[in-house]
């Protein structure tokens, strides 16, 4: 691996991020524009793209915000919002051989999903470099900041999203990357808990628990699958 | 454009939180030895996460939602992600033109 430079290998990383950073550049506009309709000035749309950089959170924030902001309600509900990304980040946590320990800390900054789920890729099919994973994330975060910027600014030029249909571009990706996950049959009863969990804890307990739910009754079967295999083997 | 203090203080706890998140699973397998058990929990996450996030839109917002859903996944299989992506959305916006608005 040492014939390929630090440049090429987040130049290639980059390129293999181009798909997603197109698709996140509607959201960022979405989502500028409706923290704009609620209040924010287009400098408080940036820094919070900036400095929280997690769309989902940033979308449930613009449903609660107040005017004056309540700081607990909004870093309580970010907190529980992004509780999955302590799963994310200790699954890739094991995957970081080729990072230093301060180079491990500082890349989990930028963990959004899009960034993690590539990482995964990569890390299955080949060897997660610090290169790579900057390759990833830096021109996706950028991407992520302007956009929003760009969002809060132009505001009420881009249309209902509901009507373009924009608002439905963050989870089709989501639903393009579960697809590639699949690995078969089990891969399937996890979807299937997790979905079954999502939807039932979001019928019944307000907020974002149901993200919670889902990614718990997964795992639960993944453990019980394998117990399962392991007892007829 | 100026940024107000309450603002200011609410992004500020947001990103903690967030950081705090993405930092915690690093910490956790320091203190976990990651066994058979603990790698199939692990290798399960990143779908379960994903399933958990989408489920909601996908099933229980509308027909609009759910029809573009599958029509997504359908594509995923034989397109690339952009392409896949601009069929779900160009598909869940005919649809609620077509069905009506389930918002």
């Amino acid at each position: 691996m040492q014939d390929r430079s630090a440049f090429q290998e987040f130049r290639a990383a980059a390129i293999a991020m181009t798909p997603l950073i197109v698709a996140v550049m509607p959201i960022g506009l979405v989502f500028g524009a409706v923290a704009a309709g609620k209040g924010l000035a287009p400098a408080e749309v940036a820094l919070m793209s900036a400095l929280v950089f997690a769309g989902g959170s940033q979308f449930v924030a613009m449903d609660i915000w107040t005017h004056p902001a309540s700081w607990a309600a909004l870093g309580f509900s970010a907190l529980l919002v992004n509780i999955r990304h302590v799963l994310m980040s200790a699954s890739i946590g094991g995957k970081l051989d080729a990072f230093s320990g301060p180079a491990r800390y500082a890349s989990m900054l930028l963990l959004a999903d899009e960034i993690w789920a590539m990482a995964e890729m990569r890390a299955s099919n080949g060897r997660l470099t610090p290169a790579w994973y900057a390759g990833l994330a830096v021109p996706f975060y950028c991407v992520w900041v302007l956009t929003s910027l760009a969002g809060a600014l132009l505001g009420a030029f881009l249309g209902d999203p509901k009507v373009t249909g924009l608002d439905f571009a963050f989870p089709a990706v989501f639903i393009v990357l579960v697809m590639g996950f699949w690995k078969g049959r089990e891969t399937g009863a996890v979807l299937a808990a997790s979905a079954f969990a999502a939807v039932l804890t979001h019928q019944l307990l307000p907020g974002v628990w149901y993200i919670a739910a889902g990614a718990a009754a997964g795992v639960v079967v993944a453990l019980f699958s394998g117990a399962h295999r392991e007892a007829h083997a | 454009m100026t940024v107000d203090l309450n603002t200011l203080l609410a992004i500020v706890a947001m990103a903690v939180a967030t950081i705090a998140t993405r930092i915690g699973g690093l910490v956790l397998i320091r203190y976990v030895t990651i066994g058979e058990n603990q790698k199939r929990a692990l290798e399960a996450i990143p779908p379960a996460v994903l399933m958990a996030v989408i489920a909601p839109t996908a099933f229980v917002t509308g027909p609009a939602e759910t029809i573009a859903a599958a029509a997504t996944a359908v594509a995923a299989m034989r397109l690339p992600l952009l392409a896949s992506v601009a069929i779900g959305v160009v598909s869940v916006a005919l649809l609620r033109l077509l069905l009506g608005a389930s918002w």
